[in-house]
């Protein structure tokens, strides 16, 4: 592959706390931490459980299906790690998980609030991969 | 904590593009124009507080300044939104006895230093990286790197939820830039732009912010002298009560951004902070003669006259059409122009212009202002003078 054909999207900065989200992220796998005190769900990841405080946690496979909570067509100022107008969504899964990802595969004009989405994975640079969505099939 | 510190000396560098000096000999003009403000001394000053962001170390402070009795000092975190906090703590600080006379400071090369503010970031700054925060933790793969962008989502989930146009935004623009036109210390000044020039200005984010709502990327430096009320009688300026200071940190709550917050369309933290600063200390909404609101990026202005109770969830767009927020409205607002139209000192300058108008020496003077509101989403402070 020529270096101008490799992905330029900055790979995510992993800390000890987030490893267990960019982790399963590089192997393509959707995942939040699961509180295995209280069951609920959380993300981004923590140590602690803010509900009930217990510092064991599990992993959970999510499904990469949700809709659009917000949007934001990013046009300046630009990043030579992007292409623009880039299209940044805020997607509400639907265990009850919010990301902060974009949207491929449709018109920035096209973006609605609401509007179903599913994740799929894309590379960055470094030789991640991380989560992106498009409007779902069905839709 | 009410009642018990005033603010007796402000001062500032000019606000500029370059201003060709370090962030410290800022820092140390505004705090010398402070002191000289308040008829104070080095000697005098036993506290000092800044933003955690502030890339001034206390340690050059010290030493440049001459301070010789530091007893207490601290760092608000939360970048701008945490920005009238200094006025809490300083207020505590004096109240408590901890320290008798506070300097509070923020020193900025916004535009000309290492970085602009609002330049697409990749990694993380010396000084405001949030490496470890969802700023560049969670958004920078996405390309989510600016305040602009991260302040994006919730103002495109407020325009959605109440039917807000980027012309009704547009229109508290105008404002700020007409108050800015008539500021000699402005960056917009002798520039009022219209309706149409903003709506002509480029997408920074479509469909919430033109680059006319964007606030400047400005050089300065800003600083406070506070001590008790009683220690303030004494002094040449007519003292400025800090009458109420709070901070409303809610779950979730980030720097610039809420994302995780279940409902974007409420700065939930300002109604908090509302509730704190007015009803816990006998304030109502019609008391302020004058409101500086931090205004970062013009959605979050209407955002927070909703969430602060100046007006109805949804109604900042009529409210601001009717023209309240100009010199003859029910709510004179960011009468320097605010951080769009006069320049971006993170904040400071907003009570810098505070106390001018307390003092009734501002350039856009508001006739018989007594009690001011200064706020930036999750902190802020009631003013007022005898």
């Amino acid at each position: 592959m020529e270096p101008s054909d490799a992905p330029r999207r900055p790979a995510p900065i992993v800390t000890d706390d987030s490893a267990v989200f960019w982790d399963a992220a590089a192997e393509g796998r959707l995942v939040a931490q699961r509180c295995a005190g209280c069951g609920r769900l959380r993300h981004p990841p923590r140590p602690m459980c803010p509900q009930c405080h217990s510092l064991a946690v599990e992993v959970a496979r999510l499904s990469g299906r949700g809709t659009v909570y917000s949007y934001a067509v990013l046009h300046h100022p630009q990043n030579p790690a992007f292409d623009y107008p880039l299209l940044a969504v805020l997607v509400d899964l639907e265990e009850g998980v919010r990301l902060v990802s974009n949207l491929t595969g449709t018109d920035t004009g096209d973006v609605r609030i609401g509007m179903p989405v599913e994740a799929h994975f894309v590379a960055t640079a470094g030789g991640a991969t991380i989560p992106v969505f498009r409007p779902a099939a069905s839709a | 904590m009410t009642g018990a510190a005033a603010i007796v000396g402000v001062g500032c560098t000019e606000f500029s593009r370059r201003a060709g000096r370090t962030e410290l000999q800022l820092a140390c003009e505004a705090i010398d124009a402070a002191l000289l403000d308040a008829g104070l001394r080095p000697v005098d000053v036993d506290g000092i507080v800044s933003y955690t962001v502030d890339p001034v170390e206390e340690t050059e402070l010290v030493r440049s300044v001459g301070f010789e009795q530091i007893g207490f000092s601290s760092r608000i975190p939360y970048g701008g939104g945490g920005s009238m906090g200094v006025l809490q703590h300083a207020s505590a600080a004096v109240a408590s006895g901890t320290a008798d006379v506070v300097v509070a400071y923020r020193a900025i090369r916004a535009r000309s230093g290492a970085s602009r503010f609002g330049a697409a970031k990749t990694a993380p700054s010396p000084t405001s990286g949030h490496s470890g925060t969802t700023a560049m933790q969670w958004c920078m793969p996405f390309g989510v790197l600016t305040p602009a962008s991260w302040m994006a989502f919730n103002s495109v989930r407020y325009m959605h939820e109440f039917g807000v146009t980027s012309a009704d935004i547009g229109r508290a623009v105008v404002q700020l830039r007409a108050y800015a036109a008539t500021n000699p210390a402005a960056w917009g000044y002798e520039r009022p732009i219209t309706l149409d020039d903003h709506q002509s200005s480029r997408w920074i984010v479509e469909p919430c912010i033109h680059l006319l709502d964007c606030c400047q990327e400005t050089d300065g430096s800003v600083a406070l002298v506070i001590t008790s009320t009683e220690r303030a009688q004494d002094l040449p300026q007519p003292s400025v009560h800090i009458a109420a200071a709070a901070t409303a940190g809610l779950f979730e709550q980030e720097i610039a951004s809420d994302h995780y917050r279940p409902d974007l369309s409420v700065m939930e933290g300002s109604v908090a902070l509302a509730r704190r600063l007015f009803d816990d200390h006998g304030f109502r909404r019609e008391d302020v003669d004058v409101a500086l609101i931090y205004d970062a990026f013009s959605p979050i202005l209407l955002m927070q006259l909703e969430a602060l109770g100046f007006c109805g969830f949804g109604e900042a767009k009529d409210f601001i059409a009717d023209g309240n927020l100009g010199p003859d409205g029910s709510l004179p607002c960011n009468t320097n122009g605010g951080l769009i139209g006069e320049g971006y000192i993170h904040g400071l300058n907003l009570v810098l212009e505070a106390t001018r108008q307390l003092r009734g020496t501002a350039a856009n003077q508001i006739g018989g202002a007594r009690t001011a509101l200064v706020s930036a989403s999750r902190t802020g402070a009631i003013l007022t003078v005898d």
